[in-house]
């Protein structure tokens, strides 16, 4: 970037003194900075030190010292919430990513119909968690659902009402709104795979099994990586279709820490171990983001998504 | 590679009719693929159809035919008592919020995508401000709500809109700023340089050239926070109380909590939410979805 050898003196605003050379499009980051620090990096610090003081979330803030944290950890519900939160992210991740995978090697194809079922695919994209959630809620009722007016007796089963169907439906539901996403994803991933290498298989005799587990797959290494990520940060923030969904019930089988942060904090009013809570949430995302990234391979992966 | 290139074509020049199927077999196992795409077809496609059709049905329809079974007189009732309970000023003020939102939240962070790319390596503080979004990326904002729940209420800003818009922009900008720098990366330097032989300023560059070249990416990015916004549940639910201040997909949720047996009427409220959003993406998919496979899919 040579350009910016700042002759250019005719620049508006050359306030902000750092950037030395770089003076002039300084001031451009800082609405972007502002904003983000006071809404952002503010409340992560914030979490912090409000996990060392007592709060209800009405009068003052009281310096608490490790209370929070003590109620936190020796609360057996602490437990219960990583196992329910890894557990859902796995098995969503597991359940997930092999057809993510499928579809988007479909999708890729260039027939016109599969454009068209790329633009199908999407639109539970388009619909809220809350809106999905409300709509399953009401699609899975054992007495007037779906499967209640279709008389399937397999579908007429308590969804939502016990722990293990519980689980799963939330797991399908995940997958129902995001599996379009992540196929796409794939599908990008897939194009950009050289054809001349699938020819070049294919000339080696390689058949259709081989060629997608020994070029497809390890070409998508990254896409994988990208995918997974975003799959498993994202899940940590599973909130609003859990929250519409089950609440966390039945009893607690759903209730991942985000969930527990807010039943914490905003129904209990106990603001001190829901932040306690939440800064566990935190380190278990930047944890993750970190693993999956050595993973990877490396710091070459800046531009890959670190979850959104 | 290019070894075996050179050696085997001679070999399978005898078995050419391998070769015919091309793309579309290439890519290996096809009919597992195919079999994984229309099924989920299905499974995407089932309960959205039966949303919309049982959205039109009266009360006493729903729990008399066959949930799947188009009805035979549809009706606008549900529509039409959805409308009544005040979605126009609920619609209302997710157009204020999602617009109040992601205009800003889409202009500064353009601007500092343009200022960081721009300074590439040689500013020190644009680089740990980059690092700075960077690490945004990979923590779970919502894990921040109760600070900013504390900073508007001293800010005095709990129970308004305004409390909902600027947690908004904040989430919004670590995302937008990596999307948009990759593609003013991609903007060649030697505009920007011609630019500055012009005389033009940063600021007329940024406008004058990168923001044109960029607007594909724009767009993009414009309609995935729209998307993140309209749809927000926790925000809203936290941030504000009363009805006059409510967003959709809390009225949705408020809504089923009143109206929870009268299934039509709930899933009425769910097509009214979700039909802005359809005819945008009707409008702008092709962006969209080239879009966010070009974004993600490096």
């Amino acid at each position: 970037m040579t350009a910016l050898a700042p002759p250019t003196a005719r620049v508006e605003k050359n306030t902000t003194s750092t950037g030395g050379r770089s003076g002039p499009v300084v001031w451009m980051a800082l609405p972007a900075l502002a904003i983000f620090t006071a809404f952002g990096v503010i409340p992560l610090l914030g979490v912090v030190f409000l996990s060392f003081t007592t709060w209800d979330g009405i009068g003052e803030v009281v310096p608490s010292g490790l209370t929070s944290w003590r109620a936190v950890l020796s609360d057996p519900g602490l437990p219960h919430a990583l196992y329910a939160t890894f557990l859902i992210m796995f098995l969503s991740w597991a359940f997930q990513t092999p057809l993510s995978i499928l579809i988007g090697v479909f999708l890729a194809g260039h027939e016109r119909y599969r454009a068209v079922l790329a633009v199908l695919y999407f639109v539970p994209l388009l619909l809220s968690s809350a809106a999905i959630a409300i709509a399953y809620k009401a699609l899975l009722d054992p007495n007037f659902g779906l499967g209640a007016g279709l008389g399937i007796d397999f579908l007429v089963q308590d969804w939502l009402g016990e722990e293990k169907l519980a689980i799963g439906t939330v797991i399908f539901v995940v997958s129902w709104q995001f599996i379009p996403f992540h196929s796409l994803i794939y599908q990008g991933g897939v194009r950009q795979i050289p054809t001349s290498m699938y020819e070049a298989a294919q000339i080696d005799g390689a058949g259709r099994m081989r060629r997608f587990f020994s070029i497809t797959l390890p070409q998508l290494k990254y896409t994988i990586i990208t995918s997974s990520t975003l799959m498993v940060v994202g899940s940590l923030t599973f909130f609003d279709l859990i929250f519409v969904l089950t609440a966390g019930g039945p009893g607690d089988a759903t209730r991942v820490l985000a969930l527990d942060m807010y039943k914490e904090g905003f129904q209990a009013s106990l603001m001190g171990p829901a932040s306690a809570i939440a800064v566990i949430l935190v380190l278990v995302g930047l944890a993750l983001a970190l693993i999956l990234r050595r993973i990877g391979g490396g710091s070459s992966g800046d531009s890959q998504l670190e979850g959104a | 590679m290019a070894t075996t290139l050179s050696t085997r074509p001679k070999q399978s020049a005898g078995e050419s009719p391998r070769l015919r199927p091309r793309r579309r077999s290439l890519l290996g196992l096809n009919w597992l693929g195919g079999a994984a795409g229309w099924l989920w077809l299905v499974i995407v496609m089932v309960p959205i159809y039966w949303i919309v059709i049982t959205s039109f049905k009266t009360q006493s329809n729903y729990f008399s035919t066959n949930p799947l079974a188009p009805p035979s007189s549809p009706t606008l009732a549900s529509y039409r008592l959805v409308i009544e309970s005040d979605f126009i000023r609920y619609f209302a003020n997710s157009v204020i919020v999602t617009l109040g939102a992601v205009i800003p939240a889409v202009l500064v962070s353009f601007m500092a995508a343009y200022a960081i790319v721009r300074a590439g390596r040689s500013s020190r503080f644009l680089r740990s401000v980059n690092a700075l979004f960077l690490m945004g990326l990979a923590i779970p904002l919502q894990a921040t709500i109760i600070p900013v729940y504390l900073i508007i209420i001293r800010l005095q800003l709990y129970d308004t809109l305004l409390a909902i818009i600027l947690p908004s922009i904040a989430f919004a900008v670590p995302l937008s700023v990596l999307v948009l720098s990759n593609f003013i990366r991609d903007v060649p330097k030697e505009l920007f340089e011609s630019m500055r032989m012009d005389g033009a300023t940063e600021w007329g560059t940024l406008w004058h050239l990168a923001f044109p070249l960029t607007r594909p990416a724009l767009v993009t990015v414009t309609i995935y926070n729209g998307l993140l916004i309209w749809n927000g549940f926790l925000l809203p639910l936290i941030l504000t109380q009363s009805p006059d201040q409510r967003t959709l997909p809390l009225a949705l949720w408020t809504f089923q909590g009143q109206y929870g047996i009268n299934v039509p009427a709930v899933l009425a409220s769910v097509v009214l939410t979700t039909l802005p959003i359809l005819i945008l993406y009707v409008v702008g998919r092709r962006q969209l979805l080239s879009g966010l496979t070009a974004g993600f899919g490096k």
